[in-house]
């Protein structure tokens, strides 16, 4: 793309430039392509039109909340005093972030039932991490260094036994029972003197509530171990319960799932960690303090205006695991999250989770008739569907289903998880989808089960109306073709 | 299902099967296991002279759709690993019960055999998933 001499250059080279820039860092042998301004505008105008995302249509993916970002959360971090802050400023001049930190650990903890957060981890997974460091500094310091294995049920999220192996656990895999929850009696039979962590999220990628939570807590506490709530699932929280009430320890949260904050294509996350009280030594640094007016620190309960208040950061905190991420870590995405918390106030969180719970289950009992639904009961999140029977009598998977919804304009729900599930479609629709995109995303999928039912090869084929038709996915994996250079 | 089971074998719940001849079995995933998985991309084996533990996680099969736990049918030491897979993992998919056999174990004690399902059995396992 591009040709020699076609760039827009707004800075002449010359001795200007050079009195700008140190000569050292000026060079002329960038290979960057020759580009006009309007042919960039073009190239990446026509990207954006072909990328698919929660700005242009309905996107149902399962265990991954994709909800709309209110923009006034991209208003205020936009906001100069905010977006311009300097990292290394000194405390005192930066108490708008400070009290914008302070202020959003104090809401999450007060939502979560959590004594502390850590606003430090960058995502979901490397919360998991953090949260694992946590637990193994504090078996250390309480003189119990044999707890060394994690117990994951098999509903969980293919994260946690990733992040327990790269701290160096062992990881037990639970099978859940015939209901799809973790019975306390299976849990009573793996938990012992070496368990350190019980990795679960409730509700559970089925879109299961755990009914016996209080007592598979009470089985893992009994044993010495702790246990950590995986917040992939926390849009479907807010305000009805709490992980702190369930018997949880440790838990994160994906700030750009449950409070909005774009994040396709692996943009930058944030992932605050949880934890009850007797952990808070072990969170990562810095932590921001406050003080009242006579400089004493103030008590980190409960939910408190951050008015009256100075804060600083604390560095010193002899059994932290340490900082997870450089200076303020994602601080624009903690500005947005305080700003879809206080958009929606407390009343609001809850009815977000509500509505995305009835929404899940809307378009659950209205494909029921058509798909399998191996777990019929009132969803408590996402909820799971399997084309089990409908490959058996067409040929027509899953994965054909997912291709078939991108042709009739939607993004594909997340296919062949949890794993328990055989030709899984794991659906999570968000509170921000009006009835008129259910019924209409229903009305798609039913008509492709017909058209499987009718003309399989008619769906097999799909898609032939997306930029990209279907792609060999088994080529890609068995001679993978990477390259770093054009 | 009309699977056709190869006579001789016997098979494990998790969908291995595994055929014993004196000392030795050779182990492999059964037509079922494949056709679920889909298109096989990646199998990690144990290495040659390991110690297995009947019906434990001893490696793992990758497919386009997921990545699962392969268990093994008999404990043992494993005497020699397929080493065709790693080259073309789809021969797992084209003849699981042929030249995609996995690896083979040299069996440590004979009664583990008694735990494992004939073909009957196998085919019920199969016709209730």
């Amino acid at each position: 793309m591009g040709q020699e001499g076609r760039a827009n250059r707004y800075l002449p080279r010359g001795p200007q430039l050079d009195t700008l820039l140190p000569a050292e860092t000026l060079r002329d042998d960038l290979p960057l392509p020759d580009n006009s301004e309007l042919d960039v505008v073009r190239h990446f105008t026509r990207l954006s039109q072909k990328t698919f995302g929660i700005d242009t249509a309905f996107y149902p993916l399962g265990s991954c909340t994709m909800k709309y970002n209110p923009r006034i959360n991209d208003a205020m971090a936009n906001v100069p005093a905010l977006r311009d802050a300097h990292p290394f400023a000194p405390d005192a001049a930066a108490q708008g972030p400070l009290a914008v930190m302070w202020e959003l650990e104090r809401a999450l903890a007060s939502l979560f039932g959590m004594a502390a957060f850590s606003l430090n981890p960058a995502a979901g997974a490397h919360a998991e991490l953090a949260a694992l460091l946590i637990a193994k500094a504090y078996f250390k310091k309480i003189g119990q260094p044999q707890r060394n294995v994690v117990i994951v049920p098999d509903t969980a999220h293919g994260t946690n036994p990733a992040s327990a192996a790269m701290v160096g656990f062992k990881v037990v895999s639970l099978k859940s029972d015939a209901q799809g929850r973790v019975d306390p009696d299976e849990m009573r039979k793996v938990a012992g003197p070496d368990t350190a962590v019980c990795m679960m999220t409730n509700p559970n990628t089925l879109g299961l509530f755990e009914s016996r939570i209080h007592e598979v807590a009470d089985v893992v506490h009994e044993a010495g171990g702790l246990m950590y709530y995986d917040g992939a699932n926390a849009n479907a929280l807010m305000g009805n319960t709490r992980p702190g009430d369930m018997g949880f320890d440790l838990m994160h949260l994906n700030l750009h799932k449950t409070f909005t904050i774009p994040h396709g294509g692996g943009g930058a996350g944030a992932g605050p960690v949880g934890v009850a009280a007797h952990l808070i030594p072990f969170l990562p640094t810095p932590v921001v303090r406050a003080f009242d007016a006579e400089g004493t620190a103030v008590d980190a309960s409960g939910w408190r205006d951050s008015g009256e208040f100075t804060f600083a950061l604390d560095f010193d905190r002899p059994d932290s695991i340490g900082p997870m991420r450089s200076f303020w870590s994602n601080f624009a995405h903690m500005v947005r999250a305080l700003a879809y918390t206080y958009a929606n106030g407390g009343e609001g969180l809850t009815n977000v989770s509500k509505l995305a719970v009835l929404n899940a289950n809307y378009i659950r009992v209205n494909i029921t008739d058509v798909v399998d639904i191996p777990y019929p009961e009132i969803n408590r999140h996402e909820f799971v569907a399997s084309a089990q029977s409908l490959k058996r009598e067409t040929g027509v998977r899953a994965l054909d289903i997912g291709k078939a919804l991108l042709d009739r304009g939607y993004h594909a729900p997340t296919v062949y998880f949890p794993l328990i599930v055989p030709e899984c479609l794991m659906i999570e629709p968000t509170e921000t989808e009006s009835k008129e995109t259910l019924d209409a995303f229903i009305a798609a999928f039913r008509e492709i089960v017909a058209t499987a039912r009718a003309n399989p090869e008619a769906v097999l084929a799909t898609p032939i109306n997306t930029a990209v038709g279907r792609i060999d996915e088994t080529r890609a994996a068995r001679q993978p073709d990477l390259r770093w250079h054009p | 299902m009309a699977e056709t089971l190869p006579a001789g074998l016997l098979y494990s719940k998790e969908h291995e099967w595994v055929k014993v001849d004196g000392d030795l079995a050779t182990v492999g995933i059964t037509d079922y296991a494949q056709s679920s998985l889909g298109d096989i991309v990646y199998v990690e084996l144990p290495r040659k002279g390991a110690e297995l533990e009947q019906f434990k996680s001893i490696g793992v099969v990758e497919s386009v759709k997921a990545v699962s736990d392969l268990f093994t049918p008999v404990g043992g030491e494993v005497t020699e690993i397929n080493d065709a897979i790693e080259g073309d993992p789809a021969v797992v998919n084209r003849d699981p019960y042929g030249a995609g056999w996995l690896y083979k174990v040299k069996l440590g004690d004979h009664s583990q055999t008694g735990e494992l399902l004939n073909a009957d059995q196998y085919q019920q396992v199969v016709s209730e998933s």
